[in-house]
């Protein structure tokens, strides 16, 4: 079977799938790298759950990347011949993090490799500046 | 800045948007920062605030809340003539509320001065994503596809269009950005989102 690259939330994974032109995901890899568990009520993350058409998305070999996508109202872009798929944030999530006025937290690296953390700050008022040399 | 306010309960986290470290290694070695200076090569922060451009300051308080949404602000006035930005009034401000003397915005100021991103800047952001892996594994041509999507989708994203330029082969200070600004002046839509531009 071939293998999809799936580029998610700063992460690089491989699925199987049947056919790269209708992609699909295993339940149990919908679950250990997107975090949703399939439930008879739809998609879950714990008791919150989205309804989603199961006709739609479950397919005998797995379920449908881009119906799972559209229910997790996440971007999904792909570029066939070299099979790999781009799944973005959702805007909803991006959204609603922001407007919660809590400064969404990050983990990178300095130039010596140290990674540091924006809470690492917490006690302080911090001023984050993004910039580049371009 | 960081010296004079380190002892107030205050730091700064400097975040480069870059392709490689090595673009930013000498401007962190030049300024020997005291504050973590982080690289960002994947775009992160841009997603996770919001930022369509650099340079971009958010405050956050003590407990980890935004008191000063995404600002176009530099830290010294040493790029003012290219970009027509004042960091003084910016500087004075960070002062007083660092010094206790001034609060920062009310959680509704900094809500409404939030953009928040779309669906169609979320797709732009994917398609980028895509593209700087394609770039990454050695296929220019059919990246090149997806960073020409990424800036139709979000053509206001200059994070995306300006900061992809390098591995695309282009000149950031040459003629492909100069069209960029050219066109924002004709369309009246600002490079750089000040607050203290948006209506009050």
């Amino acid at each position: 079977m071939p293998t999809l690259t799936l580029l998610h939330d700063g992460r690089v994974d491989e699925i199987a799938v049947a056919d790269l032109a209708r992609p699909t995901i295993s339940p149990e890899q919908v679950e250990s790298l997107l975090g949703w568990e399939l439930k008879p009520e739809g998609l879950c993350q714990g008791y919150m759950c989205i309804p989603v058409d199961q006709d739609d998305l479950v397919r005998e070999d797995g379920l449908d990347l881009r119906v799972l996508a559209d229910a997790l109202q996440r971007p999904l872009v792909t570029e066939e011949k070299h099979a790999v798929a781009s799944l973005g944030a959702s805007h909803h999530d991006r959204a609603e993090a922001l407007d919660s006025l809590d400064a969404p937290d990050f983990t990178l690296p300095d130039l010596a490799g140290n990674l540091h953390s924006l809470s690492d700050e917490r006690g302080k008022k911090v001023l984050l500046v993004a910039y580049a040399s371009w | 800045m960081y010296e004079e306010l380190a002892d107030e309960g205050f730091t700064v986290i400097t975040v480069g948007i870059e392709r490689s470290p090595e673009d930013a290694r000498p401007w962190i070695e030049k300024a020997r920062p005291q504050h973590p200076s982080l690289i960002d090569i994947e775009h992160l922060v841009p997603d996770l605030y919001g930022m369509i451009n650099v340079p971009t300051v958010v405050w956050i308080d003590e407990e980890g809340r935004i008191a000063r949404p995404n600002d176009a602000s530099f830290a010294s006035n040493r790029f003012k003539l290219l970009t027509g930005l004042d960091s003084k009034r910016h500087l004075r401000r960070l002062r007083a509320w660092v010094r206790g003397d001034a609060p920062a915005l009310t959680p509704s100021e900094v809500r409404k001065h939030q953009d928040l991103p779309t669906a169609v800047e979320q797709e732009a952001r994917a398609e980028f994503t895509l593209a700087w892996w394609l770039s990454r594994e050695g296929h220019d041509d059919d990246a090149e596809r997806h960073y020409e999507r990424a800036g139709e989708l979000a053509p206001h994203d200059i994070t995306i269009r300006r900061g992809s330029m390098r591995t695309r082969g282009l000149n950031p200070m040459g003629f492909a950005f100069l069209k960029i600004a050219i066109k924002s002046a004709l369309t009246r839509t600002p490079l750089y989102r000040r607050i203290e531009d948006s209506p009050a």
